[in-house]
């Protein structure tokens, strides 16, 4: 471990959650991206694990229904060596009417480290964070933030273009309803990217351009400069209004289909936070073509994630340490 | 009992009083307001560098009782009041029951009788239930006493019953009280709709949702000549409405409250669920247009809107947590902070929006250290810090707003009627 050491040494790592990037300097992200990309190789070795969270405790606590965020830090934890327990809202007290901070509470009495959250009401991190001493790590909140998702996408992004600082990058899909896009547009900027949303006039959210983002209701616009897209789900379960346009109108008129890209640059890269709709948002060619780095992105999650855990779990180490000097 | 006031800063701007005068109250009533009063009394109160003024007459609280006294009672709430030098209140209606009809008016004026220790005065509800539909009985409230109706915490959406109301609602004399909220506009809104909304990821609510309502009851009124009052304005749309009627001449008062002139929607960018109020936290544009609106006089009144909430509603996730800050105990100081303080406004001028102008729209002889009146006087320390501390509150509800702000301006005595009902213990 002496690269982490390294960076252990000069970094200042000080937060004890993570609950956006929007609350991350540049420094702080670039640490968890440093740290990432140490991490990473790990996964690629025959035994696929080091002693860093030995003896912690990672606690999922997901209120909605998440495959991929859940399964991405149970690997990450477990590759740090930390003991990992997941709750699912069918599974806990949540249904005898348990308060969000009680349950946190209770973690916390059981000695956990960390909780992994993920909740349905924007700022349900927040409020945890606060009412728990223990570290808390945002996955997905509401329409807010999913920071691990932003870091993994700009992580993906610096590995295959070497750089966040000057890219173009557009987003395309529901702008309005979604915390990747929110968490993205936070990061990317903070690096120095210049960040273009692209949806129908109903799903850009109003005061966007105030986060550091264009906008454009052309996806050609938003294609033909942009050295990356991030293709986002169609969140149709979130249309309680009933604004959003039809499936197959969307596909017409927002849909990355190779035909499109043509237009673009020749090695744009397509990322998408998945789960993918195919034939909605993004064709089937595009989806499982060479410019598509969605597998990527997934296996770089949980490098990420580590980075997280991993660093929260010091600012842990380190608080306990001062207050032991007090 | 005779009390003495001596040596204080009187401010009376319906005798155009401010200079330093005694005030005599006996038998519950002003006696005589004049330099160097010699006479005996029970009490002699030094208000030697402090400010001694009206009461003030508070035309927006929630009292909670009957219903929910595990947010506030009328004995809480009321003793909150004075120690906020408030001395009279307008009761909101929006109880469990509601207050929609003479037996449930008789329960509250029943618990007021026993329990309160500063006047309370009752609003009736518009409809029954406050539902929309069904208008309440305008006459038997006006043969109860009560002074407005208003269906407060939502706006009567039907516009033919609205009208209907105003209608009755003139032949009664009775004010009627908006609560000017579209819904279709303002839907499941939480904060205020733009950068906030969208960086925060909750639902955004609309200046418009609020002023297009206060465009429709203002006209409404106009048309049939009832005496509207629009209640908690909070941006800048609706202050062009009211002044535009003000100019054409129809009769519309309107009330802010302390939270929408001193903060933002900023406030709401940790979550902080207590600064989540109906309508929201605005723009700094929209704080500017109240202040501006205060200084022109389009807005009449500084109301608290006193909405307490236990913690059980108000401390969990901000989508589900209850709406509204408490205020009766912070209002004073926080108008001092920021209108008096900052220069915006003289003491008179303030007086006149917290005790003179609430007492006329309600048309209760209060807001006068006239000889006479009701010995309705707060006493207070204009220069004095303080926190804004939980543990302070007598409230029985915690959610204030202002928790862990600075203030100046501090209550050191109030008296209802000639009556000690508050002072200040160090």
């Amino acid at each position: 471990m002496n690269r982490t050491a390294t960076i252990k040494k000069k970094a200042k790592w000080v937060h004890k959650d993570l609950l956006g990037l929007e609350y991350l300097s540049k420094e702080d992200m670039n640490l968890l991206l440093d740290t990432a990309d140490s991490f990473r190789e790990i996964l690629d070795r025959p035994i696929k694990k080091v002693p860093a969270l030995r003896g912690k405790t990672v606690v999922n606590l997901f209120y909605e229904p998440s495959t991929r965020t859940r399964v991405s830090f149970e690997v990450a934890a477990k590759r740090l060596s930390a003991d990992v327990i997941n709750i699912a809202t069918e599974t806990s007290s949540v249904k005898k009417g348990e308060t969000l901070n009680d349950t946190g509470k209770n973690i916390e009495a059981l000695k956990a480290d960390i909780i992994v959250v993920r909740h349905n009401c924007s700022g349900a991190a927040s409020m945890l964070a606060r009412h728990v001493n223990i570290s808390v790590v945002n996955a997905g909140d509401g329409w807010h933030e999913h920071p691990t998702q932003g870091l993994l996408d700009i992580f993906t992004l610096k590995k295959k273009l070497g750089r966040i600082e000057g890219l173009n990058v557009s987003i395309v899909g529901d702008i309005a309803h979604s915390r990747v896009a929110r968490s993205n547009i936070w990061g990317l900027t903070k690096l120095g990217a210049k960040v273009m949303v692209c949806a129908p006039d109903i799903l850009v959210p109003s005061g966007i351009e105030k986060m550091g983002a264009g906008i454009t209701n052309s996806i050609d616009e938003a294609l033909s400069n942009a050295d990356a897209v991030n293709v986002l789900r169609m969140q149709f379960e979130r249309d309680e209004e009933g604004v959003f346009p039809q499936q197959l109108e969307y596909f017409k008129n927002f849909g990355i289909t190779e035909d499109r890209l043509k237009k673009a640059k020749k090695d744009i890269i397509v990322m998408h936070p998945g789960p993918i709709n195919r034939g909605v948002e993004i064709s089937s060619e595009v989806a499982d073509g060479l410019n598509s780095v969605i597998l990527e992105q997934v296996t770089n999650g949980i490098a990420v994630r580590m980075a997280v855990l991993f660093w929260l779990s010091q600012a842990r180490n380190k608080k306990g340490k001062d207050e032991d000097t007090d | 009992m005779k009390t003495l006031i001596k040596n204080g800063l009187v401010i009376d701007p319906v005798d155009k009083i401010e200079e330093i005068m005694d005030v005599f109250l006996s038998a519950g009533k002003i006696c005589k307001v004049a330099k160097d009063i010699k006479t005996t009394a029970d009490v002699v109160i030094d208000a030697k560098d402090k400010i001694v003024m009206p009461g003030i007459v508070d035309m927006h609280v929630h009292l909670r009782e009957p219903g929910r006294e595990d947010k506030e009672t009328i004995l809480t709430g009321t003793r909150s009041a004075a120690k906020g030098g408030v001395t009279s209140v307008l009761a909101m209606p929006n109880t469990l029951p509601a207050i929609d009809c003479v037996k449930n008016v008789k329960i509250l004026k029943g618990i007021v009788k026993k329990n309160a220790c500063i006047d309370v005065f009752i609003a009736g509800a518009i409809t029954h239930g406050r539902l929309g539909r069904e208008l309440c009985d305008f006459g038997l409230f006006k043969k109860e006493g009560l002074l407005a109706i208003s269906d407060d915490g939502t706006s009567v959406d039907d516009s033919g019953i609205m009208l209907e109301a105003f209608t009755k609602a003139k032949k009664e004399k009775l004010l009627v009280i908006c609560h000017s909220e579209d819904r279709t506009l303002s839907g499941k809104g939480l904060v205020n709709l733009g950068f906030t909304s969208t960086r925060l990821g909750l639902r955004g609510v609309s200046n418009e949702s609020e002023s297009k309502r206060v465009e429709r009851d203002i006209k409404l009124a106009a048309k049939v000549g009832a005496n509207v009052h629009i209640a908690h304005v909070s941006c800048r749309e609706s202050i062009e409405m009211i002044a535009g009627a003000k100019k054409k001449g129809i009769k519309v008062t309107a009330e802010t409250a302390p939270h929408y002139f001193s903060l933002s929607e900023e406030e709401v960018l940790n979550y902080n669920t207590n600064m989540k109020i109906n309508p929201p936290l605005r723009s700094m544009d929209d704080v500017k247009a109240i202040k501006e609106g205060l200084k022109s006089g389009v807005i009449d009144v500084i109301a608290s809107d006193h909405a307490p909430h236990t913690e059980n509603e108000k401390d969990i996730e901000f989508e589900y947590a209850a709406s509204g800050t408490i205020g009766l105990e912070t209002g004073l100081a926080v108008c001092i902070t920021e209108l008096v303080h900052t220069g915006l406004l003289g003491w008179s001028d303030l007086v006149r929006k917290v005790s003179v102008n609430p007492a006329k729209i309600l048309g209760i002889e209060k807001g006068s250290l006239g000889v006479g009146s009701d010995a309705d006087v707060v006493i207070l320390s204009p220069e004095k810090e303080w926190m804004v501390n939980k543990e302070d509150f007598i409230s029985k509800s915690k959610n204030s707003a202002f928790l862990g702000k600075r203030l100046k301006g501090l209550v050191e005595h109030t008296i209802c009627k000639g009556k000690l009902v508050y002072t200040k213990t160090d």
